[in-house]
Order: C-alpha cells, then sequence, then structure tokens
C-alpha cells in the first residue's frame, strides 16, 4: 500500500523489461455512481491516475477541461472524488495515484487531504500546478501519510534543477512529455525522449513521462528509457463523445489495450 | 524606504509563492533575472520613463476635483490616470513588459484582458515596439466591451474568446497562462495586474508605481489623509499606495461588492474571500469549501475578478491598508456623479472609489482625500446606456 505499491509496480515493470501504463480519468465522470466502471474497463493499465476535478484546471487542456466541468456539475465533490478513488482500488487492487490541483489540497489542509485520500486508498499525489520549490513543504505530510509525492520535471527544467529535483527521492518523477497543457498532439515533438533520457542520465528514480501521449508509438519510443507512461486526454475523450457509459467501457478496454501493445 | 521586493520565495509576508507548473518555473526565474537586471540599467529605465513622457503623456494630472469636494464636503484630490494615453494607468506595465520582452528577445506577447483596457494597452504597446500580440478576452467581457475588442483588433492583436466557466477575467487569465506553457520559448506573458506567479506581482507593481511617486512629488510634501483606490487584481491601487506605505496616510483599497457581500454575487476577495491559491498566488480568493474557484460578479469587467494581488493580501492581513466594498448601483452613481461635478466620465472600476468617497462622506468630513482616477469611462458608456442610468 501507499508509497511502496508503485516501488513494487516498477521494481516489477523494470524486471518485466516494460512500461507500466497509469491512464488518468477525471473522477465523477459520466456521474458519480458509474466513474469506477470506466476505470476497471481499463483492464490493461497497471495502476490509475485519478483525477479530482478542479474549476480551473491551469495543466490542462480543452479535453479535460471539459471532463471537469462535466465531472463538478454532475456533482463531484471532494467526497465523491474519495468514494471513486475507494472504489476503484477495491475493485482493480492496482495502484492508484490521485491527481489535482494545489488549492483543493491546500482548502482542507495538506495533513488532513493526504490523510483522507490515504485511508480511501490512494497510494501517491500529484499536483500539477505546483514545481519543486511549492512541493517540498507539503511533501513531509504527504509522506507521514504512507502516500507516495510525485515532482514534476519538465522539458525546460535544466540539469541542475532536475539533480535537485531527483535528490528529494520522489514516488516518481512525472517527465512533462511536450511544452503546453494535456491534450492529444496531431506530431510528436520529441521533447519527451530527450527530457527522458536527460532524467535517466542522471538518476534511477522512477520516471513517469506524460502530457500529450496517446498514440502507440509515442508510448514505444519511450521504451527502455522512461519505466512509465500517463495518457490522459486521449482516455477521456473516448468518454466525452460515448453515447453511453456501456460505449465508453468498451471503448476504453480496447484503447488501452491497443496502448499496452507497445508497453 | 525598506526593501519592499519579496522575499526569496517570491512573498510578502505570507502571501504570494510561485504555484506553477513546472514548465513554468524556468521561464519565472529568467523573467526574474531580466527585469532585476533590467531595472537597474539607466538605459532601460530612461527609455521607459521616456515612452511614458512623450508617449503616454506622463506625468498625469493631479488635481482639485472642486465641484465634486464642494459637494460631499471632503477635499477631494484626483490622480488623472484616465488621462494617460489608451485611457487608463494599465499603459504603464505594459510598455514596461513590452521593452522587458524586447529585451528578452521574445518577439510574441500575450495577454489578458477583463474589461480590455489591459488588452487595448498591450496592443499598443506591441505595436509600437514591434511585437506579436494575442490577447485573450473572455466571451461575456467582448460583449460588454465590443469597442475595446475592435481597438485591439485595430491595433493589430489577435483577440481570442475564451468560452470556459464564466468566460470573465478568471477564464482569460487561465487562457492565458496555457498558452504561455505552451509558447514559452519564444512568448512573454505581460499580465496585466499585480495577480500570478512571482515575479509578476512585483514586476507589475514596480511598473506601476510611478503613479504614486508622481502623485507624491504632486503633492509637494502636502500628504492628504487618506489615498483610495479601486481593487481587482490591484495594479491601480498598488501602484499608489506604494510610496504611501511608509507615510502614515491611511490607505483604502475599494472592491467590487456586485449585488452586495450578501448575495454572494461580488468580486471583494479580501473583504469577503478567504486564503487560498489561485493563478499562481497565495491570496486572498473566492473559493467554496472543497477549494473550488467561485465565480466573481461585477458590473465593471475589470473588478470581476475572484481573486486580488498577494501584496493586497499582505496589506490587508497586516493591517496597513484597509479594504471597503462598493455595490453595482452604488458604483453607477458614482460615475454619475463625478460626470455631472467634474465634467470626467469615470471607468465604472473607478467609479468604485469615488463611490465609496462619497458614501462615507459624513465620516471623511473635512479631510483631504487622493482618489485614483484608474480610468476614462468611454469604454463603459454603451454598456451604461443600456442600463438607462440617465
Amino acid at each position: 500500500m501507499g508509497a511502496e505499491a508503485l516501488s513494487e509496480l516498477f521494481d516489477r515493470t523494470r524486471t518485466e523489461g516494460r512500461l507500466a501504463f497509469l491512464p488518468y480519468l477525471t473522477a465523477g465522470l459520466p456521474n458519480p455512481q458509474v466513474s469506477a466502471d470506466l476505470f476497471a474497463a481499463m483492464e490493461a493499465a497497471d495502476g490509475f491516475e485519478v483525477g479530482i476535478p478542479y474549476s480551473d484546471p491551469l495543466m490542462d487542456g480543452p479535453v479535460i477541461q471539459e471532463a471537469g466541468r462535466r465531472a463538478l456539475e454532475a456533482g463531484t465533490d471532494f467526497e465523491t472524488g474519495l468514494r471513486v478513488v475507494s472504489e476503484v482500488k477495491e475493485r482493480t487492487g492496482k495502484p492508484v495515484v490521485v491527481m489535482t490541483y494545489v488549492n483543493v489540497v491546500q482548502s482542507r489542509g495538506v495533513e488532513q487531504f493526504a490523510a483522507e485520500i490515504s485511508s480511501a486508498g490512494a497510494d501517491g499525489l500529484i499536483m500539477a500546478d505546483i514545481p519543486l520549490e511549492e512541493a517540498l513543504p507539503l511533501k513531509a505530510a504527504v509522506e507521514s501519510a504512507g502516500l507516495g509525492m510525485v515532482l514534476f520535471a519538465a522539458p525546460t527544467t535544466d540539469d541542475e534543477r532536475l539533480d535537485r529535483i531527483t535528490s528529494e527521492n520522489p514516488a516518481f518523477i512525472y517527465g512533462v512529455n511536450d511544452l503546453g497543457v494535456t491534450g492529444e498532439r496531431d506530431e510528436e515533438s520529441g521533447r519527451g525522449v530527450t527530457l527522458a533520457e536527460r532524467i535517466r542520465s542522471r538518476t534511477q528514480v522512477p520516471l513517469v513521462m506524460g502530457v500529450g501521449i496517446s498514440r502507440p508509438e509515442q508510448v514505444a519510443a519511450l521504451k527502455g528509457i522512461a519505466d512509465g507512461v500517463i495518457v490522459g486526454s486521449a482516455v477521456v475523450r473516448r468518454v466525452l463523445e460515448a453515447p453511453d457509459v456501456d460505449a465508453a467501457a468498451s471503448a476504453l478496454t480496447t484503447y488501452t489495450t491497443e496502448i499496452a501493445t507497445a508497453l | 524606504m525598506t526593501d519592499t521586493r519579496p522575499d526569496d520565495t517570491g512573498r510578502f509576508g505570507d502571501f504570494g509563492g510561485i504555484y506553477a507548473p513546472e514548465t513554468l518555473v524556468p521561464a519565472l526565474a529568467e523573467l526574474e533575472a531580466a527585469f532585476t537586471e533590467a531595472w537597474s540599467d539607466p538605459a532601460f529605465v530612461g527609455e521607459y520613463h521616456d515612452l511614458l513622457r512623450h508617449y503616454v503623456g506622463r506625468p498625469t494630472s493631479l488635481h482639485l476635483a472642486e465641484r465634486l469636494s464642494g459637494e460631499l464636503g471632503v477635499q477631494v484630490l484626483l490622480k488623472r490616470e484616465d488621462l494617460a494615453h489608451t485611457g487608463a494607468h494599465k499603459i504603464n506595465n505594459a510598455l514596461g513588459q513590452g521593452l522587458l520582452a524586447r529585451r528578452m528577445g521574445k518577439p510574441r506577447v500575450i495577454a489578458e484582458t477583463g474589461a480590455g483596457q489591459h488588452g487595448v494597452a498591450t496592443a499598443t504597446a506591441a505595436a509600437r515596439l514591434g511585437l506579436d500580440c494575442v490577447v485573450y478576452m473572455g466571451r461575456v467581457d467582448m460583449e460588454r466591451q465590443a469597442l475595446n475588442v475592435y481597438r485591439m483588433r485595430l491595433l493589430g492583436a489577435e483577440v481570442v474568446g475564451v468560452e470556459s466557466g464564466a468566460a470573465t477575467l478568471k477564464d482569460a487569465v487561465s487562457a492565458a497562462f496555457r498558452d504561455w506553457v505552451a509558447t514559452v520559448e519564444d512568448s512573454h506573458y505581460i499580465i496585466g495586474s499585480v495577480v500570478g506567479p512571482h515575479p509578476f506581482p512585483w514586476i507589475v507593481r514596480e511598473l506601476q508605481k510611478v503613479i504614486g511617486e508622481e502623485a507624491l512629488a504632486q503633492l509637494g510634501g502636502d500628504l492628504p489623509d487618506m489615498v483610495v483606490a479601486c481593487v481587482g487584481g490591484g495594479s491601480n491601487s498598488i501602484g499608489i499606495f506604494h510610496p504611501f506605505v511608509e507615510t502614515d496616510v491611511e490607505l483604502v483599497g475599494v472592491e467590487a461588492a456586485g449585488h452586495g457581500i450578501e448575495s454572494g454575487e461580488h468580486g471583494a476577495s479580501i473583504s469577503a474571500g478567504s486564503p487560498g491559491i489561485l493563478h499562481g498566488s497565495m491570496t486572498y480568493m473566492l473559493q467554496d469549501d472543497d477549494g473550488q474557484v467561485v465565480e466573481a460578479h461585477s458590473i465593471s469587467a475589470g473588478l470581476d475578478y475572484p481573486g486580488v494581488g498577494p501584496e493586497h493580501a499582505h496589506l490587508a492581513a497586516t493591517g496597513r491598508a484597509r479594504y471597503e466594498s462598493i455595490t453595482d448601483e452604488e458604483a453607477l452613481e458614482g460615475v454619475k456623479l463625478l460626470s455631472m461635478t467634474e465634467g470626467i466620465i469615470p471607468a465604472l472600476e473607478s467609479a468604485h472609489a469615488i463611490a465609496w468617497v462619497a458614501k462615507e462622506r459624513e465620516a471623511l468630513a473635512g479631510k483631504t482625500v487622493l482618489v485614483n482616477l484608474s480610468g476614462r469611462g468611454d469604454k463603459d458608456v454603451t454598456q451604461i446606456s443600456e442600463m438607462g442610468l440617465i
């Protein structure tokens, strides 16, 4: 459980010589009652990033913004988000990392927030809108609750800063695969592979790449460099576009299976 | 004067900081270094002040509002930022940051705008300095401020409508940040107020403090009892407050009470909000129990914002400034009052400051109050006329 579940996952995928697959989906989509069904439908996943929706998601592109808006409109408050986390955990038994924005955490107080998501079954926490400096004061509280703290590195992060990030020994480094906010890209910029290689040459801290990854060939390009991939908008879009929950679940099963072939 | 630069975590007391995605952090550090260096370079400062003098028309005048003073029984002095080129104080910041963008070798600038004044100012600075310019503006604000949308386009800027959220200033700021996360290598974000992650609140304050410094010089040692200014994000108010912080002059920021604080539909982040993190800073903001941002409301697009600059949060928390609020209705009366007594049509934003002085005239009787008239009201005339003010 907790941070250990994440390190066990990366130990296993390293041994197996493959990438871990951590799809992202907003909690409460299309409504809080069936939300966990959609996570469970992603059978090929090794774990999940569960998004607790926020009104002003600065790091998210139009698809995840829209998902957050719909989830909030469907009544997904923090308590609902917790229920989704615990249902996902119970049904899949796989690692769960909560993804949200710092004000959602700060408004409850980081200690309480960490304790609550931890008892709901979360193993780690990602806050999309804080860099190292503001993450550090929260990291101790997150880790005392038994959770793994995730820190970001971006294509714009220089080597000196990378070393500071890795020296904090996060549960994993979230490598930002491209400039810009979340969302599918027509073309791969190549920034992600460059960043992943740069990080890997400096540290063995688990590295998971995300932002702008949606196609199997992008995943395959990270194989042997990173430890895992996060795919968000391509997953969420399939849910937003599906006529009903069954169609959404089946689209997610198909899509995540396709991604898994490239791991 | 004590050092009023934020501390090394980018904070004014407990407020501020750098709550931004990692992608932007190197750019924010680069920006801080570039501005620190430019601001101590006489050539940069000289060019900035030269533009302010010859292009903007500074110093803007400071004078007694004679008939208004007679009417209220309060000695009201006006700092006439409405007379600055483009019609508001926003140009001071837009030109300064435009010069900085050029110096940093960034050929493209991004801005957000609420009332359109900052968008117009940035489009103006971009045209003057030869920079590409994209302005994000909420759809609702584009309707309220159609004239300014046209002005920006005429100045060569691309205006992008923002549909998310309430389609107002907050959403425009978020959209501008999202653009910047993608384009940070060749673009500079000219944020329009003393908000955002460090170093923005500090840079914008530095570029707006010219208002207060001029006023102090124009007063010739004869300090007023009070300085009053409207507060949305808070750039005009920080600009005029800044040199007075170290004096005994009372500082009053006037927030938007919208339909009334008790209605829940307002923009009074300090008076009725709580500490939280919005658009990169720890500050006072409007939020619910889960930390979700609550939409603001104000008749004036420039005050229709659920947060406030962190330095204001600090001035409020330490008691150095106090923050009051004025409703939509009272602000409209303020527009009418200044128009009819002084022949000056104020922006709806600035009318909040006028209206507060009028409302408190008994308490202020016999005192001298300096009001920052941050912008002119031409942009609001269509909106006001549709409401049938006269």
